[in-house]
This record gives structure tokens, C-alpha cells and sequence, in this order.
């Protein structure tokens, strides 16, 4: 894969917002992967965490967003836990989250959930599930 | 003893086994769980991201109440999320004094973090004892083969709320083996269960429940206990689907820690909730003699 890079999109408004929002300087990382081998879910992303951030890494935030990786993400931590640089790829996730949910770009619709889950999941699934996918 | 208890919502509703079996057994071993009065939900996940300062304020209005309630210490919980949740914003009312002043002075309290957030195995080995929780057995739990299922919550972030070491944790099966039962080990248990993907992605939540209950019944587990009603959920859940697609898998009782805890304090089956569960354990324990 070729990536163009420019100066501008690396230092772009969008990616201080994300590092603002996040908490997380992807430029940390150095790409030694741990985080993606230790991701439950990074066989269903399209970009995995590692390369979210490599993405980033190169200003490209739109290819991050586009990607299903956010909504994917169980925030179980396990990517932060094992990071040798200290960076929680899962913050970052819920960053992109973040930007997308605040404009109103909700994931899921409420009336689409089946009704055995609403029934008999425990409480804090259906609340979390509602902070993680509607704004 | 009296030590102030935030059950949160699930073990008032879908989990009420865990409860009451917790709440027993704490009578047995010389203390009380003392419900906080006018509790409200703790938010059910800590954010991610620390620009989302409002989504302190359930957990942080518990902690406030928790801390007027009892003595000023500790506040405890079973549900490993509530534990979690509550641990991490207190964690942020000690470091944190900007963001504490923005909470306290929205939801008009002057917390400052003063509590210890304990989960209720912690109390159980640091502040009773696994040795006199093993004095207290009156129905030992022998032959018995337990898989402890840690999941996320009680372990990560590391630095903030795990209860043991948090890649290798051994605190729920040094409690079975005090209660008798053989503990078994499994190398998925810290991994999710695919938590609130159970919303939208129940085919992602099925593999990775499905992941952990087959590395557990592989390494010879006859039931596996959790601390957490969304894995006991989860678990339960994806059991049917494991069972048609992992070859030689078969289906093993998922119930809270607790519940074998009161067994073997002596409490009854009823006491101890276990009717409740979708897949009984009665069978198993009277195959085995308890």
C-alpha cells in the first residue's frame, strides 16, 4: 500500500482534536504490534489496533474513522496492559468513538435491539452498550 | 463489622444469587453488608478518554454517599464492572484536582477520594482471611473441578484496580481451593468474554465466550465461576453455539463465586441461588457428593 503524506494532514486540526479528546500521543508507539496480538477482536477489524495508530501516525484520521475497528473495540484493555510505550490503543478507539458520536452519528438505533436482549441482559450491557454506539 | 455494600443494578434484578449468597456468607464469617441507601447506577463502564469528565458524575455521587454511610474507609461490591467503575473515578478524585473540584462542585458533594474501593474478594482474603473462610467450611467442596474466569474488570488497568497480578491473578482459586474444590488453570481466563458486544455483535461475543469456556472445559473444568454478571451472561449465552461447535466441548455450569461459597458454608441450594442459573449445577455437586 502506497500512503501520500503531507505535513498538513499530520499536524491537522482533526488529529490535535483526537490527541485532545484521547488523552493519547499515537506518536509513541513504535509499532512492535503487541497490542494487535493480544486484541480479542482484532480479527474482525479492518485496521487493527496497531495499525489505527500507524494510521494515525501518518495524519490519516479519516482512514481511521472508516474503518469498523471503534466499533469493534471491547475496551478490555488487554492492548494498554501489554503496550511496552504505554499507550492504550482502546483510548484512542473510544476517541474515534468520541468525535463521531458528539456529531450525532450514533452506531446503533435503539428500536433495532431485539427484545429478548432488552429483557434479560443484565443492566450494565444495555447501558454501556448505549455509551459505546449512541451519542 | 459492618462494611458499606454498593450492589448496583444487576444483583438486584438478573444476578440476585450472587446477592444473596454473598450476603449470607458474609454473616457466617462475622460481617454485615450494609446496602447504601438511594444508590443509583454507577454509569456501567469507565470512559476510555479524559475529556469525558461527565460520565463520572453517577459513580462519583455512590462514592460520596458510600463515604457518609460507614466509617470513611472502604466501600465494597461483588459485580466486577460496578468495581471497576467505581475504583477508577476514585482513582481520579485522589490524582486528579481539577477534574474533582468540576465533579464535586456539579453534583454539589465535597468528595476527595478518600475511600478505599474494595472488591468483596479482596475482603474476604485481606481483611478475614482465606484461612478462616477455610475454617468455616462445613460442606467442603472436594472433587469439585473450578475454573476461575477473571475476565477484564477486576484485572486492567493494571495499575489502578487489579486485585492480583494481573496476567497470572490466583485470588479465586485460592479461594476454591479453601472451600475445598480443585482449582483449574486455563490460559483464557483474562481474556473478554466480548462484553457489551452483546448489544450489536453477538456473533463476536459467541467466539470469545466460546474461546474461554472451551480452554477451561480442555484443561478439565466441570464449572466455572465468575465475579462479573455480563460474562455470567455472556457465558451462558454463547454455551449452546460452543457446544454444536467445538468438537468434544461439553456444557458446564457458569455461576458466581459466591454461590459455591455459600455452599460450602452450608447454605442451601435455594439460599445460594442456584436455580437461577441456566445451566444447573446441582447435578455436578450431588454426582460429587456435596
Amino acid at each position: 500500500m502506497k500512503l501520500k503524506l503531507s505535513g498538513r494532514e499530520i499536524n491537522s486540526a482533526s488529529m490535535e482534536h483526537l490527541e485532545r479528546v484521547s488523552g493519547e500521543d499515537a506518536k509513541k508507539c513504535y509499532q512492535c504490534g503487541n497490542c494487535s496480538a493480544g486484541c480479542p477482536v482484532s480479527y474482525e477489524m479492518d485496521m487493527n489496533p496497531s495499525e489505527i495508530i500507524r494510521f494515525l501516525q501518518f495524519g490519516k484520521i479519516d482512514d481511521a474513522m472508516a474503518a469498523n475497528s471503534m466499533w469493534v473495540c471491547v475496551g478490555c484493555l488487554q492492548c494498554y496492559s501489554r503496550c511496552p510505550k504505554g499507550v492504550s490503543a482502546a483510548s484512542i478507539l473510544e476517541g474515534l468513538r468520541q468525535l463521531t458520536l458528539r456529531k450525532g452519528q450514533d452506531h446503533d438505533e435503539v428500536k433495532d435491539l431485539p427484545v429478548e436482549f432488552i429483557k434479560k441482559a443484565p443492566q450494565q450491557a444495555i447501558v454501556s452498550g448505549f455509551r459505546k454506539f449512541v451519542s | 463489622m459492618k462494611i458499606p455494600y454498593y450492589p448496583g443494578c444487576t444483583l438486584n434484578t438478573v444476578a440476585k444469587g450472587f446477592e444473596t449468597s454473598a450476603k449470607e456468607s458474609s454473616k457466617t464469617l462475622g460481617f454485615e453488608l450494609e446496602e447504601l441507601k438511594g444508590w443509583n447506577c454507577c454509569g456501567a463502564t469507565f470512559p476510555l478518554t479524559p475529556d469525558n469528565t461527565m460520565a463520572l458524575t453517577a459513580p462519583a455521587k455512590v462514592l460520596a454517599h458510600a463515604k457518609a454511610a460507614g466509617d470513611g474507609n472502604k466501600v465494597t461490591t461483588l459485580c466486577s464492572v460496578c468495581y471497576n467503575v467505581l475504583k477508577r473515578t476514585n482513582h481520579v478524585f485522589k490524582e486528579d484536582k481539577a477534574r474533582r473540584e468540576v465533579i464535586n462542585s456539579f453534583i454539589e458533594e465535597s468528595y476527595e477520594g478518600e475511600l478505599d474501593v474494595v472488591h468483596y474478594l479482596e475482603v474476604l482474603r485481606d481483611t478475614i482471611g482465606f484461612d478462616k473462610v477455610k475454617e468455616a467450611v462445613t460442606r467442603p467442596l472436594a472433587g469439585v473441578k473450578v475454573a476461575a474466569y477473571y475476565g477484564c474488570m477486576l484485572l486492567r488497568p493494571h495499575e489502578e484496580v487489579a486485585i492480583d497480578d494481573h496476567e497470572s491473578p490466583t485470588i479465586i482459586e485460592d479461594l476454591m481451593t479453601a472451600l475445598g474444590a480443585d482449582a483449574v488453570d486455563f490460559p483464557q481466563k483474562i481474556e473478554c468474554c466480548g462484553a457489551h458486544l452483546s448489544m450489536d455483535r453477538t456473533d463476536v461475543v459467541e467466539k470469545l465466550s466460546g474461546n474461554v469456556m472451551s480452554s477451561a472445559v480442555e484443561n478439565g473444568a466441570e464449572l466455572i465461576v465468575t465475579s462479573c454478571p455480563l460474562c455470567q451472561y455472556n457465558l451462558e449465552k454463547s454455551q449452546e453455539r460452543t457446544t454444536v461447535e467445538v468438537s468434544g466441548y461439553k456444557a458446564v455450569p457458569i455461576i458466581y463465586f459466591t454461590q459455591l461459597l455459600g455452599l460450602a458454608l452450608g447454605q442451601t441450594d435455594e439460599m445460594a441461588g442456584l436455580k437461577d442459573n441456566e445451566w444447573d449445577a446441582r447435578p455436578l455437586l450431588k454426582e460429587k457428593g456435596v
